[in-house]
C-alpha cells in the first residue's frame, strides 16, 4: 500500500534520512523503532508532505506522491498523528474533532458517534478548549482527529510518549481496534516491546538507515534488538 | 461643560472609535494568522478612499455603486499584496516579511503620488449623512449614527464567521499551527488570503466611511490613522477580534474626550494614542484582551 524507494531527506545540508527503503502492505500494523534522532518522525513528515526529500520515491497505492503537497497526499487517504500530539488548543474538543475531516463533504454525524464510543471522555468534554485537556485526553484527541477523515493509511508517531502505563494500554487496544476495522498503521514507538508485539513487520532504523527489517514477532527475539531497545541483555 | 456637549463628544468619539476598529482588525488578523504587522495596511485604506473618490467623481457612480466596486478592487489588491510581498517570504524570518511590508507601504504611497499628484483632493459630501438631527439638544450628524450601527454589525458577522463556520475554524487552526494544519487538507495560502480579504475588504469600508466624515483624499491619509489603528489593536490585545474593536474605541474616545475636556491639549491629539501605548506596554504587554503568553506559531 505504502512503499518507499530510497528516500533521502536533509535539513540544511545534513542528512537525516539517508536513503532507506521501506514498504507498509495493506491491512498490516507495520513498526518503526529506533533510538532518538534516527529519522523516524522525518521518514513520517516526508510521507505527509511536510518536508521534501531530496531523492527517492514514495507511492501510495501504485501512485507517487513525492513532491505533492500535504492537501493533495491527505486527500488519497493518509493521515498523521503527529509528534507531541499537537492538537490545535485555541479550538474545542470537538471542533478538532470535526477538522480532522475538513476535506470531507459528506455527513459527519455516524463518524463523530463512533469517535464517542471510542472515547467517552471526549464526549463528555466535547466543549472544552482542546489546550485544558490532559496529555492523555490530547492523545486520544489527536487519534479520534486522525480517524475523522477515514484514512486507509494512518501513521502514528510516538502516541505512548509521557502515558501512563494503563493509558498506553488503552492507545493500543484502540490501534488494534482500528486496524481490525480495516486500517493500515504505520506506528513509531520509543515503547519497542509493545511495538513489535502489536506489529506485524516491523524496520529499525539507526541513524537514517534500515539496519533491520522483519516479522514484529521475530524480531522481538533478536539480541541485538533486544540489546539496544529492549533494555535487555537476554 | 453641560451634559449636552458631554453626550455630543461622546457620540462622536464613539463614531471615531468605529472607524479605528474597522482598521484595526485588519490589523489584528493578519498579525493573528501570519505574525506579521501589515505596514501597508493603512496604505490600503488610502488607495481605497482615492478609489472611492475617482468612482464618485470621474466616473460618476452611484453611492452604492462605487461602494461594491471600492470593496471588490481593494480586496483584490489586498490579495495580490499578500501574494507578491508576503508568501514568497513564507519560511524566512519575521522580520524580512516585515521588511517587505514597509516596501509595499512606501511603494503604494508613492504611487499615490505619481499617479494621483500629491495634493488633497476633496471627497464628494453626502447631504443626508452630514445632515444634523437633534436628539434633546444634542445634535448629531447622522453619520456618527450611521458609522458605530455598521461596525458592530460588521464585527457579529465576522465573529460569526470566525467561530461558526468551517472558514473560521480552518483561520483558528490555520493560526495556531501551519503544519498540522497542512496535515488535515487546509490549503493556508487560501485561509491567508482570505484573511488579506477581509481586512482589505473592513478597510475600504472605513474608507469610505472616513471619507464622508473628513472629506479629503491625499497620498499620505492612510499613515496616521495606520499606525493609530495598529496602536489601538496592540491596546485591545494583537490577535484578538473583539480587543481591535476595544482598542479603536478606546482611542477614538480618549483623544475626542481628552481635547474636549482640556482645551489645550488640542496640539497633542496624536500623541495620544502613542502615550495610550507606552502605559499598555507598560502595564500590560499582551493589551486589555490579549493572552497571557505570548505565542509563536
Ligand atoms: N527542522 C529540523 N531542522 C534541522 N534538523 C532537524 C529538523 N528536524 C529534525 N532534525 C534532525 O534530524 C534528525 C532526525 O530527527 P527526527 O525528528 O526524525 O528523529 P526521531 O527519530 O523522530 O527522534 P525522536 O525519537 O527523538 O523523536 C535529528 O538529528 C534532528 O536533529
Ligand atoms: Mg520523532
Amino acid at each position: 500500500m505504502l512503499k518507499i524507494e530510497d528516500l533521502k531527506v536533509s535539513y540544511g545540508g545534513i542528512e537525516a534520512v539517508k536513503g532507506i527503503s521501506l514498504e507498509v502492505p495493506e491491512n498490516t500494523i507495520a513498526t518503526l523503532i529506533g533510538a532518538n534522532g534516527a529519522g523516524k518522525s522525518t521518514v513520517l513528515r516526508s510521507i505527509v508532505g511536510l518536508v521534501k526529500p531530496v531523492s527517492g520515491d514514495i507511492s501510495f497505492n501504485g501512485e507517487s506522491i513525492t513532491g505533492l503537497t500535504s492537501d493533495q497526499i491527505v486527500s488519497r487517504g493518509i493521515t498523521l498523528v503527529p509528534e507531541g500530539r499537537r492538537i490545535f488548543p485555541n479550538l474545542t474538543v470537538l471542533e478538532n474533532i470535526k477538522i480532522g475531516a475538513y476535506m470531507r463533504k459528506d455527513d459527519l454525524s455516524e463518524d463523530i458517534a463512533w469517535m464517542n464510543d471510542l472515547f467517552p471522555r471526549l464526549k463528555e468534554r466535547s466543549w472544552q478548549l482542546a489546550g485544558t485537556l490532559s496529555g492523555g485526553e490530547q492523545q486520544m484527541l489527536a487519534v479520534a482527529r486522525a480517524l475523522m477523515s477515514k484514512p486507509k493509511l494512518i501513521m502514528m508517531d510516538e502516541p505512548s510518549l509521557g502515558l501512563a502505563p494503563l493509558v498506553v494500554k488503552g492507545i493500543f487496544d484502540i490501534i488494534k481496534e482500528i486496524h481490525k476495522q480495516g486500517m493500515t498503521i504505520l506506528l513509531i514507538e520509543q515503547n519497542a516491546n509493545l511495538a513489535l508485539k502489536a506489529a506485524d513487520i516491523g524496520y529499525v532504523l539507526e541513524t537514517g538507515s534500515i539496519v533491520m527489517q522483519g516479522e514484529g514477532k521475530e524480531l522481538l527475539k533478536d539480541q541485538s534488538i533486544r540489546e539496544a531497545y529492549l533494555g535487555k541483555s537476554k | 461643560m453641560g451634559l449636552q456637549t458631554f453626550m455630543q463628544h461622546l457620540a462622536n468619539g464613539i463614531s471615531l472609535g468605529s472607524l479605528y476598529a474597522l482598521i484595526a482588525i485588519g490589523y489584528t488578523m493578519v498579525y493573528g494568522i501570519l505574525r506579521l504587522i501589515n505596514f501597508a495596511h493603512g496604505d490600503i485604506f488610502m488607495m481605497a478612499a482615492y478609489l472611492a473618490f475617482f468612482g464618485m467623481t470621474i466616473f460618476s457612480m452611484p453611492w452604492y455603486v462605487a461602494f461594491i466596486m471600492v470593496i471588490v478592487v481593494t480586496v483584490i489588491l489586498g490579495i495580490l499584496i499578500e501574494k507578491a510581498a508576503y508568501r514568497p517570504l513564507r519560511d524566512a524570518p519575521t522580520s524580512s516579511v516585515l521588511i517587505s511590508a514597509i516596501g509595499v507601504s512606501f511603494l503604494l504611497e508613492n504611487l499615490a503620488t505619481f499617479l494621483f499628484s500629491g495634493k488633497p483632493r476633496a471627497f464628494p459630501t453626502f447631504e443626508t449623512m452630514t445632515y444634523s438631527l437633534d436628539m434633546q439638544g444634542v445634535s448629531v450628524q447622522v453619520l456618527t449614527i450611521i458609522v458605530p450601527i455598521v461596525t458592530l454589525i460588521i464585527l457579529f458577522i465576522l465573529l460569526f464567521v470566525i467561530n461558526r463556520t468551517k472558514l473560521g475554524m480552518a483561520m483558528r487552526a490555520v493560526s495556531k499551527d501551519y503544519e498540522i494544519a497542512k496535515v488535515m487538507g487546509i490549503k493556508i495560502n487560501n485561509i491567508i488570503a482570505y484573511t488579506f480579504a477581509i481586512g482589505s475588504a473592513l478597510a475600504a469600508i472605513g474608507a469610505f466611511l472616513w471619507g464622508m466624515k473628513y472629506p479629503q483624499v491625499s497620498p499620505l491619509m492612510g499613515v496616521m490613522p495606520g499606525l493609530k489603528c495598529f496602536i489601538a489593536a496592540v491596546i485591545g490585545g494583537i490577535g484578538n477580534i473583539k480587543g481591535a474593536v476595544l482598542g479603536g474605541f478606546i482611542l477614538g474616545l480618549a483623544e475626542v474626550l481628552l481635547v474636549a475636556f482640556f482645551g489645550q491639549l488640542t496640539g497633542y491629539r496624536d500623541a495620544i494614542a502613542f502615550i495610550l501605548l507606552i502605559i499598555i506596554l507598560l502595564v500590560r504587554p499582551t493589551g486589555l484582551l490579549g493572552e497571557k503568553t505570548a505565542e509563536k506559531v
